[in-house]
């Protein structure tokens, strides 16, 4: 996935709350990715360290909240979490499902310091 | 003093705005557009060639191709018969909703019924950039293998609708339909989909009439 584009957008995002709220410093930023959203943890660290530089943003620690995919059966009204690459019910074998949880993509909350 | 502050914001939700802004310029010029993503070499191009054979001169048509490097496939479309704008990404992989806002500036909406926009070459990543075409189109082709919508739910999950090329392949490689339907199902129970060739033409009317059903519709 597109780790530095998705890297600028957070860094934007956590900026504009920051400076809503009038801090001076970040301290915590809180994300919240879904195993459907495919993006490396590693590569955005790298790419925050480069572009948070010299902002506000800086030093702070990012989370990485991932949530699983968690799937209901439409029908037996099972839910579940699959494991593996297997998605169909594990207890009817349908494949007529929705998705509960897994597509997450978003910045939960930031710690800042006035 | 430390304090936490609620942000509850979509990550490429500045992509989505825009995205959301292109929609509505293409609906206030009344332009059907289509977001078609696939593989390299799954027949992206070939089928818009094919389409805008069929569909010219009855409609009005304009295609929009995002590649890294040269105009081969907006020169291709050009002469099916579109008027054709080639985007170049400077190595970025996909397609965003900023390209394409700067690509309609280049063109009277008011000319065309239906545009048709190529996506880079990617299974992975354009999915998550939306563009504010009307539909989402998936080109699948058959010697990729079956296996694909279960290692690429995210693209195979975030389309409308999906082509299934190169049909005519199918004696001559290991493919079973069934599992790869069943995968495609699972994730995207209500995507249309289109098996066919664009080489032989099998299969081909049912998705240019769908096209034109949906251009009238605008």
């Amino acid at each position: 996935m597109h780790e530095l584009s998705v890297t600028e957008n957070l860094l934007d995002i956590t900026l504009r709350h920051a400076q809503n709220a009038g801090a001076t410093r970040i301290t915590n930023i809180y994300l919240v990715i879904g195993q459907l959203s495919s993006i490396v943890d590693d590569s955005v660290k790298f790419y925050w360290d480069m572009i948070a530089k010299d902002t506000i943003a800086q030093k702070a620690i990012l989370h990485f909240k991932r949530i699983s995919i968690r799937l209901t059966c439409l029908d037996c009204s099972h839910e579940y979490e699959p494991t593996g690459d297997e998605l169909s019910c594990p207890k009817c074998d349908g494949i007529h499902v929705k998705v509960l949880k897994g597509e997450e993509f978003y910045v939960e909350a930031i710690d800042i310091e006035k | 003093m430390q304090r936490r502050v609620s942000v509850v914001e979509n990550i490429l939700g500045a992509n989505d705005r825009i995205a959301l802004d292109n929609r509505q310029k293409l609906n206030e010029a009344g332009v059907f557009t289509l977001n078609i993503m696939a593989s390299p070499g799954a027949g992206k191009t070939a089928l818009i060639e094919r389409t805008v054979q069929q569909l010219i001169p009855s409609l009005r048509l304009a295609v929009i191709d995002g590649d890294i490097a040269t105009s081969l496939d907006a020169d291709r479309a050009a002469a099916a018969g579109a008027v054709a704008i080639q985007i170049n990404t400077g190595g970025e992989c996909h397609l965003d909703a900023i390209m394409l806002r700067e690509a309609l500036a280049q063109l009277d909406l008011t000319q065309f019924d239906l545009l048709i926009i190529e996506n880079v070459g990617n299974l992975v990543c354009p999915v998550s950039f939306q563009l504010g075409a009307h539909k989402n189109v998936l080109v699948a082709s058959i010697p990729e293998g079956d296996d694909k919508p279960y290692k690429y739910p995210g693209m195979y999950r975030g389309v409308d609708a999906l082509v299934i090329n190169k049909i005519d392949l199918l004696p001559y490689v290991t493919f079973s339909m069934e599992y790869f339907r069943r995968g495609v199902e699972i994730l995207n129970p209500n995507v249309l989909t289109f098996p066919l060739s664009c080489r032989t033409g099998v299969g081909m009317h049912a998705w240019v009439e769908w096209l034109r059903d949906c251009a009238a519709s605008k």
